[in-house]
C-alpha cells in the first residue's frame, strides 16, 4: 500500500486465505481425506483515472504487483470510479469456532452414518458425498482508509445417490451448509428418500402447456439465473436487461417479493462488507411484484449514476462484479402439498440439465428436466424422462398460481419456497 | 527444485506418494460494450501431495512450497485415516522427462498494445453494425509449468501455453434481447487471434438477425449438427460415460458399458487421445505421469475401449490410457477426456439435408451437460430444414437426448471433419479443463428439441 501512494491516486489490496478440510466419500465408502490451504492477494489501482489489476498466489511476485498494475492501468478505459471511504460496518456473525473443532473422526462418522441410513432398504444405491469444514479470512485495505477483515467458518454436507435399473439412471441428492457445525443430517436423509420414492416409477411422457411446480431447487435451477441477470447492474448499464428503465413497474405477480440480505447471521453467503469494502446492506429487488432495486458494485453504480448497493463479488484474479450475497424469496400462502393436490395434469420439477444455456439475458429458461415428476389428479405418479421445459421467467412469474408457504434454505446463500406456475411449455420424447 | 522434491519423497512410509508443483502466469483483457472493462495479470505458485497408505487417498494442496517433507507427511497421515480396502494402481513405467511446449507464436512475446489493437478492431466491427446493444470480447493467455514426481521414480516437467478468445455481440429491439457468440482457443499459438475480422462481422449481423427469427416449435425432429456442435454432442452424449471413474464402482454400469456392446451403426467410430498432436487437449504425460495415448472408444459401432486413470485401470483390469487430469494443483487428477473425435464417414452435407422433409440444422455450440444417460446441449445458431433445403434462421435451440438411443439414431456421417478448440470441460468442480472435440457433419433421427 505504501508503494502505491507514489505511483497511483487510489489503491486497494484484497486478500483471501482459506483452509478447507473435506472428507470425501465415493461409492458408499470413505475415499479421500484432504486439506487445502490457499492464499492470494489482489491489487487494484486507479492511476490517472484508469484501473489496473494484478493478482498472485506466489509470494515472490507480491513485490511486482505494483509495477504490473501500473503498467496495465495504462491500457485501461477511463473511469470516474472512486474507492469507498471508511464507514461503520454492520455486525454480521459468520464465524463459529466450533466448526474448526469438529474432529475428522466425527466428520467421517457423520458421512458414514448418513450413507448407511440412506441405503437402508436400498442396497443398490451408490452414494458419493462430502463433509467439509472451512475457515476463510477476507481482508480489504484501501488508500481511503478502509481496513477491514472478517473470518468465516462454513460446515457443509453434500450427498448424491445414484440408482441404476437396466439402462435407467437416477440421480438424487441433497446438501446443507451453515456457519455452525451441522450435527443433524435427518433432513438430508429424508429429502433423498422422498426423491427416491417419487422416482420409483417412470411416468408416461406428457407434453403441452402445463401447470408446473418449481420446488425450491427447481426455482434455483431454472428461474433464478435469468431473473437475477435482469437485476444485475452490469446488464442494466449495458442496456442488455429487459428491466432497464422499469423500476417501480409491476414486472411479475404481486405474490412475489425477493430481497438480498447478506446481514443474516451464520448464513455462509453473509458478510459485513462486500468484496470492495462497501458495507453490506439488505436490498429489496422485487416488492410485491414491483421491481424496486437493481444491484450494483462501485464500477457499475458509477456508470449508472447511482451508489453501490454493497453487491461486489470477486475472485482473486478478477475485478469485482455485481452479485447477490444471500437471496431470499418471500413465502406465500399455499403449502407444497396443496399445490400438488391442485394439479389435474402437470409437473413438479426439481433439477435440470443445461439450465442457463439459453438466452438468459432475455429471461428465457430452457432445460432438460433431470429430476421431475408427473402429477395426475393431484398425486405424483412417477418420474418424467426425456422431457424439456421452456419459458420466460417474467411470463412464468406473471402467470403465477401460488407461492409456497414452506420455504427452505438451499446451500448457504438462498432461501426459497416452491413456486406454482401455469402454462409452462413442456416437450417430451415419446418412449 | 528437483532436489527438494526428491528429498521430500524419501522415507515417506507410504505405499505411494506423488508431488505436483505448478507455476503459472496469465493475462486477460475483456471489453464490455465499447469499453475495455478489465485488464489484469495474474501469477500463481502452488503444489499438492497425494498419497496412498494402507487404505485410501490423502491429499493436501498449498501455496507455500516451504517444507515439502512436512506436506508429504500430512498427506500420508491423511491417507492412513481413510483405512478400508487398499487403493491399488495399475503399473506405469517410471519416466524422467522434460517437455517443452510446442510454440508457433508465443502470446507472451506479443506486446499488450498489439493485442489491444486487434481486440479494438473487433469491438469496432461489432459496434459499427446497426442494432447492436452490447458485447463482450474477452481474450486470455496463460503459461503453466507443472513438475510431477512420484515415489516410483517418475520425474516430469511439462510446460503449456494457451490462448482463448470469446466474442459475444448482443442485439436488442425493445424488450427483445438476442446474443450470438463464439469461443475459440489454441495451444501454443497466438497468430489465429489476429485474423477473425470476417467471423466477427458475421456474428454481429447474426445477433441482429436473431431478433426477427422465430422460435422452433418444441418436439422431435431429424437434426443435422455442424462439425462444431457434433463435437460437443460426442463429448456430452458419449464421452463422459466412457470415463471409467463413472462406471468402475458400479456393477450395473459395468454391465451397461461392457466392451463389445453395440452402440451405433457400423459407420460410427469414436476416438479420444491426448497423443493426437497440437490440440488443446494434447499432452505428452497426464497428471499421474502416464504417457498419453490414442484410445479407440467405438469402432464400427461397437464399444471397444474407455478412458482410465491408474486407479480405475487397475480396478477394471484394463490398461491406463493417460487420461488422469487435474485442472490445477488445487485438485487431485480425475479421469477426463482430451481430444474426442467422431471419425469422418462418406456422406455429404447436401445428401443429409436432401433426405429431410422437416428438421433442424443446428450449428455452433453454446454449452452442453450430461447426466450420463441423458444429455443436453445448445446451439448458437439454428435453421429449419424444409423439403430437403436449409430454410429460415431460428432462435438458438436446445437439444436433448438419451445416450443409448441417440447414437443408434445417428444415421449419417459426412467426411468434412473440423476440430472445435474453444471448449472447456467441467467435472467434479474442475472447470474449465482444456479439451477439444471434432467431427464432421452428422445427422440424428428423432432428436428432442426444446421450444415453445
Amino acid at each position: 500500500m505504501d508503494q502505491t501512494r507514489k505511483v497511483a491516486q487510489e489503491a486497494e489490496v484484497f486478500s483471501v486465505s482459506t483452509r478447507v478440510t473435506p472428507v470425501i466419500f465415493e461409492a458408499n465408502r470413505l475415499k479421500m481425506l484432504e486439506t487445502r490451504e490457499t492464499h492470494g492477494v489482489s491489487l487494484r489501482i486507479i492511476k490517472d483515472g484508469r484501473v489496473g489489476l494484478a493478482a498472485t498466489s506466489n509470494q515472490k511476485d507480491v513485490a511486482k504487483l505494483v509495477s504490473t498494475a501500473v503498467e496495465l492501468a495504462g491500457f485501461g478505459s477511463p473511469t470516474s470510479l472512486e474507492l469507498p471511504n471508511s464507514a461503520t460496518y454492520p455486525l454480521v456473525n459468520v464465524y463459529d469456532p466450533l466448526v474448526e473443532e469438529v474432529s475428522i473422526e466425527n466428520m467421517i462418522e457423520i458421512g458414514e452414518s448418513l450413507i448407511d441410513r440412506i441405503r437402508e432398504g436400498n442396497a443398490d444405491l451408490l452414494c458419493d458425498g462430502r463433509v467439509a469444514k472451512s475457515v476463510s479470512t477476507v481482508s480489504l485495505k484501501n488508500s481511503k482508509g478502509v481496513d477491514v477483515s472478517y473470518t468465516k467458518s462454513v460446515f457443509s454436507i453434500g450427498m448424491e445417490a445414484m440408482l441404476v435399473r437396466g439402462e435407467d439412471m437416477l440421480f438424487v441428492g441433497e446438501r446443507k451448509s451453515s456457519c455452525n457445525p451441522i450435527t443433524d443430517t435427518t433432513f438430508i436423509k429424508e429429502s433423498i428418500q422422498r426423491q427416491l420414492e417419487l422416482s420409483e416409477r417412470v411416468a408416461d411422457p406428457i407434453t403441452g402447456s402445463l401447470p408446473v411446480i418449481f420446488t425450491p431447487y427447481g426455482v434455483a435451477g431454472a428461474l433464478l439465473g435469468p431473473l437475477l441477470a435482469g437485476f444485475n447492474g452490469r446488464n442494466i448499464v449495458q442496456g442488455s436487461s429487459p428491466l432497464v428503465g422499469r423500476l417501480g413497474e409491476q414486472i411479475v405477480d404481486k405474490q412475489i417479493s425477493i430481497w438480498d440480505d447478506p446481514l443474516l447471521p451464520y448464513v455462509p453467503g453473509s458478510r459485513t462488507i462486500d468484496d470492495e469494502g462497501v458495507p453490506s446492506q439488505r436490498n429489496a429487488l422485487i416488492d410485491c411484484g414491483v421491481a424496486t432495486k437493481f444491484f450494483y458494485d462501485l464500477q457499475t453504480a458509477c456508470q449508472a449514476g447511482t451508489v453501490s448497493t454493497g453487491s461486489a463479488s470477486r475472485s482473486l484474479g478478477s475485478l469485482p462484479s455485481p452479485s447477490v450475497g444471500v437471496l431470499v424469496i418471500g413465502e406465500g400462502g399455499l403449502s407444497y402439498d396443496d399445490m400438488v393436490k391442485d394439479i389435474e395434469e402437470g409437473l413438479i420439477v426439481e433439477s435440470f440439465l443445461g439450465a442457463g444455456m439459453g438466452n438468459v439475458l432475455a429471461g428465457d429458461f430452457d432445460a432438460n428436466v433431470l429430476l421431475g415428476y408427473r402429477v395426475s389428479k393431484g398425486k405424483p405418479v412417477g418420474r418424467v424422462k426425456n422431457t424439456m421445459i421452456s419459458g420466460n421467467v417474467y411470463q412464468a412469474l406473471s402467470n403465477l398460481l401460488a407461492v409456497g408457504s414452506d420455504p427452505r434454505w438451499l446451500g448457504g446463500s438462498l432461501k426459497a419456497p416452491a413456486l406454482y406456475c401455469r402454462d409452462i411449455s413442456v416437450s417430451a420424447k415419446s418412449g | 527444485m528437483q532436489d527438494q522434491i526428491t528429498e521430500a519423497l524419501k522415507n515417506h512410509g507410504a505405499d505411494y506418494v506423488e508431488v505436483r508443483l505448478e507455476e503459472g502466469q496469465g493475462t486477460h483483457i475483456r471489453y464490455r460494450g465499447r469499453d475495455l472493462e478489465e485488464i489484469g495479470r495474474t501469477s500463481s505458485l502452488g503444489g499438492n501431495v497425494r498419497a496412498i497408505a494402507g487404505g485410501g487417498w490423502g491429499f493436501v494442496c498449498f501455496n507455500n512450497l516451504d517444507d515439502l517433507k512436512e506436506k508429504v507427511a500430512q498427506a500420508v497421515s491423511h491417507a492412513r485415516v481413510v483405512g478400508g480396502e487398499a487403493v491399488r494402481l495399475s503399473p506405469v513405467e517410471p519416466r524422467v522427462d522434460i517437455v517443452r511446449p510446442t510454440i508457433h507464436r508465443d502470446p507472451r512475446t506479443v506486446p499488450l498494445k498489439e493485442k489491444k489493437r486487434v481486440l479494438d478492431e473487433y469491438v469496432d466491427i461489432i459496434w459499427s453494425t446497426s442494432g447492436i446493444q452490447s458485447s463482450v470480447v474477452g481474450y486470455g493467455d496463460g503459461y503453466r509449468k507443472v513438475t510431477f514426481a512420484n515415489s516410483e521414480g517418475t520425474y516430469i516437467e511439462q510446460e503449456k501455453i494457451e490462448t482463448t478468445l470469446r466474442i459475444a455481440p448482443m442485439a436488442r429491439d425493445g424488450t427483445e434481447v438476442q446474443q450470438a457468440g463464439i469461443s475459440l482457443g489454441a495451444s501454443g499459438d497466438y497468430s489465429w487471434v489476429e485474423t477473425l475480422h470476417d467471423e466477427v462481422q458475421i456474428l454481429a449481423n447474426r445477433a441482429v438477425e436473431l431478433l426477427k427469427a422465430p422460435q422452433v416449435k418444441g418436439g422431435e425432429y431429424p437434426v443435422i449438427l455442424d462439425p462444431v456442435l457434433a463435437g460437443v454432442f460426442v463429448h456430452e452424449a458419449f464421452g463422459h460415460l466412457s470415463e471409467a471413474d463413472h462406471v468402475y464402482e458400479s456393477d450395473h454400469l459395468k454391465e451397461i458399458m461392457v466392451l463389445g456392446r453395440r452402440f451405433g451403426g457400423s459407420h460410427l467410430n469414436i476416438v479420444d487421445g491426448g497423443a493426437i498432436p497440437d490440440l488443446r487437449g494434447s499432452y505428452k504425460y497426464d497428471d499421474e505421469g502416464t504417457p498419453s495415448t490414442r484410445t479407440d472408444l467405438i469402432r464400427e459401432g461397437v464399444l471397444v475401449g474407455r478412458l482410465h486413470s491408474r486407479e480405475t485401470a487397475f480396478k477394471m483390469k484394463e490398461v491406463p490410457s493417460g487420461n488422469a487430469r487435474a485442472i490445477s494443483f488445487h485438485f487431485p487428477p480425475i479421469v477426463r477426456m482430451t481430444n474426442t473425435i467422431i471419425e469422418p464417414g462418406e456422406a455429404t452435407f447436401e445428401e443429409m439435408v436432401a433426405d429431410v422433409k422437416e428438421g433442424v440444422y443446428a450449428r455452433n455450440w453454446y454449452g452442453g451437460m450430461t447426466s450420463m444417460e441423458m444429455f443436453t446441449f445448445s446451439a448458437r445458431e439454428a435453421y429449419m430444414i424444409r423439403n430437403g433445403k436449409v430454410a429460415e434462421l431460428l432462435r438458438p435451440v436446445m437439444l436433448s437426448g438419451n445416450l443409448f438411443t441417440s447414437l443408434k439414431n445417428l444415421d449419417a456421417i459426412a467426411s468434412d471433419i473440423e476440430m472445435n478448440q474453444g471448449g472447456g470441460c467441467g467435472k467434479g468442480g474442475q472447470s474449465p479443463l482444456p479439451v477439444s472435440n471434432g467431427s464432421p457433419h452428422i445427422r440424428i433421427r428423432n432428436c428432442l428439441v426444446g421450444g415453445t
